[in-house]
């Protein structure tokens, strides 16, 4: 019975958690599904969102002005990543791996040269919380949380239903059609990276605002766990969600439920510091069955008759 | 239309791999014509093709298209004036995009792309049209993902999608080699008939002596990166494979005729 009620009491911090990850796995959707990159710049660009919006927010701005400031953060790592790979003809993980090195110092001087600095929602006030999280008022995080979400999702969806947002897509899905269709494929992939890691970095600053300080190290692994998210939320929901608007919520949800099944194990008495394996096992094994699903798939086609 | 003048390609210069694809390529298209090109493997067709189309870059020479010197413009920029169809059925299409989003992606070759929704229902109406004159029965596929068409499918779309903005050359490499021989003949039938409908300014590349034969009004051969032969009009009309051969055997030297060539 011990095990229910402190799961259940651990609920509702997973699920917002779960959310600002889902934010941050949106951005890594971007790059790894739509533009067929895995860009590696997202463990250091949701620190810089994170840095950016505690300093700014500590000299008295406004959070959500913070937080802009945390986007546009966002969007000049991806543009340096993608100088890196699309005109400096670097591949793109390295790139992404440069850049996030990088971004290591830069957000240490961000930080004022510390490795940690507090944001107490006493002293700012902060747009989301983790002191309020099993709340049942407005200063709960999780109504906001599920607001914007949903809002960006909206926005997405837009955009990339656009003549702009259809090239990134054309980019991602062949680049020798998106060339011959008259589509700067360089300019586009730059232009998806900087999307994806202004996401990031918003979700940084969220993060940051939730757990009350921004840490060098907050993004250690990141990309790991947006991957899970994805990949969760594309094994759940692929026979069920066809859209695009839905693809992104279920990659939300695949970051609640990565979020929830790792309180699980917690509390199953796993050692914290297991968890980065883990996940990293997790994701690994999600990433291999495709694969291995086309082989024995393909070794069976091979007999059978050609498509005309 | 077209003139591409003394254009000279070569792979891996100063190795031993080095390889002369195009040595000093001279050949002016007039507006309308349609020119099948044959050669070996290795003769460089692919490698005109891809110069022209701005896939690769040549090491010098000139390429002019309409009056304008392209040689130095990058792919994107070029495919404003350019339609492609490729040999692999996969390189033409997005395979994990909509049959209409294809499309519609083609109709703006060329142009600038803003804001503004990527297709819209106007356009619809028209693809469906399009898509029923190829008599594939597309036009209730609209919203397939092009991953999920056949490869006579795809290269039939791709076709359309080359050439829904008219453009000034039309550049076909191989684009029925990988399909079967039925399937082929119908995809080639439909080239024809979009090339005669626009009055295309074509090159198209083939393996298939008889098909070089059978369309177009001018055929080139080409040999070590160099054009060798020039047939057209009326001479070309009363060309046989066996002449074609015969000549194809006297300029390479040797009689090792590409079996694929044969192929008819």
């Amino acid at each position: 019975m011990n095990f229910f009620t402190s799961l259940l009491n651990a609920l509702p911090g997973a699920a917002a958690q779960g959310m600002v990850w889902g934010l941050m796995a949106i951005g890594v959707y971007i790059t790894f599904r739509v533009l067929d990159v895995a860009d590696l710049t997202v463990d250091g660009s949701i620190a810089t969102g994170g840095a950016v919006c505690v300093m700014l927010v500590r000299m008295g701005w406004n959070p959500w002005a913070a937080m802009l400031c945390a986007f546009a953060a966002g969007l000049v790592a991806g543009l340096v990543t993608g100088i890196l790979h699309g005109h400096c003809g670097i591949p793109a993980i390295l790139a992404g791996i440069l850049t996030q090195l990088a971004l290591y110092s830069i957000n240490l001087r961000i930080l004022g040269g510390k490795a940690n600095q507090a944001l107490s929602v006493d002293k700012y006030p902060l747009v989301v919380s983790q002191r309020y999280v099993r709340d049942t008022n407005l200063q709960n995080p999780i109504p906001l949380l599920i607001v914007f979400i949903i809002a960006v999702i909206m926005a997405l969806y837009w955009f990339f239903g656009t003549e702009k947002g259809c090239a990134i897509r054309a980019t991602g899905a062949n680049v020798h059609m998106a060339r011959a269709q008259g589509i700067n494929t360089r300019s586009y992939t730059i232009l998806g990276l900087m999307l994806s890691n202004g996401l990031v970095a918003l979700a940084g600053a969220f993060l940051a605002q939730y757990q009350g300080s921004a840490d060098v190290g907050m993004g250690r692994g990141a990309i790991v766990i947006g991957l899970a998210a994805v990949i969760i939320g594309e094994v759940l929901f692929a026979k069920v969600f066809h859209n695009f608007a839905l693809h992104l919520l279920a990659v939300v949800i695949g970051a609640i439920i990565y979020y929830i099944v790792l309180q699980i194990v917690l509390q199953l008495g796993l050692n914290t510091n297991d968890l980065k394996m883990l996940s990293a096992a997790i994701v690994a094994l999600f990433l291999a069955i495709p694969y291995w699903q086309s082989k024995v798939s393909g070794a069976r086609r091979k007999g059978g008759a050609k498509h005309a | 239309m077209l003139e591409v003048k003394g254009v000279r390609k070569t792979f891996f210069p100063g190795t031993v791999n080095e390889k002369v694809a195009l040595a000093g390529v001279d050949l002016t298209l007039k507006d309308g014509d349609f020119v099948t090109v044959i050669g070996g493997n290795g003769a460089g067709k692919s490698t005109l093709l891809n110069v022209v189309s701005g896939t690769m870059s040549a090491d010098s020479g000139s390429i002019v298209l309409d009056g304008q010197d392209v040689t130095r413009l990058p792919e994107h920029r070029r495919a404003k004036y350019l339609g492609r169809v490729f040999q692999d059925p996969m390189m033409g299409t997005a395979p994990g995009m909509l049959i209409e989003e294809n499309l519609a992606l083609a109709a703006r070759r060329g142009t600038h792309r803003g804001l503004k929704w990527g297709i819209t229902r106007e356009e619809r109406a028209e693809y469906r049209e399009m898509l029923r004159q190829l008599e594939l029965g597309l036009e209730d596929r609209m919203t397939t993902r092009t991953g999920l068409l056949s490869g006579g499918q795809r290269q039939a779309l791709t076709l359309l999608m080359a050439t829904l903005r008219r453009p000034k050359l039309l550049l076909l490499d191989e684009h029925t080699a990988a399909l079967d021989p039925r399937t082929a003949a119908k995809v080639l039938e439909l080239s024809d008939k979009i090339v005669a409908e626009h009055k295309l300014t074509t090159m198209m590349v083939t393996h298939n002596m008889k098909d070089a034969i059978a369309h177009g009004n001018r055929l080139i051969m080409m040999s070590n990166g160099r054009v060798v032969l020039d047939i057209s009009g009326e001479e070309k009309k009363h060309l046989t494979v066996s002449q074609l051969l015969e000549m194809f055997n006297k300029i390479s030297g040797s009689d090792e005729a590409n079996d694929k060539m044969l192929l008819a």
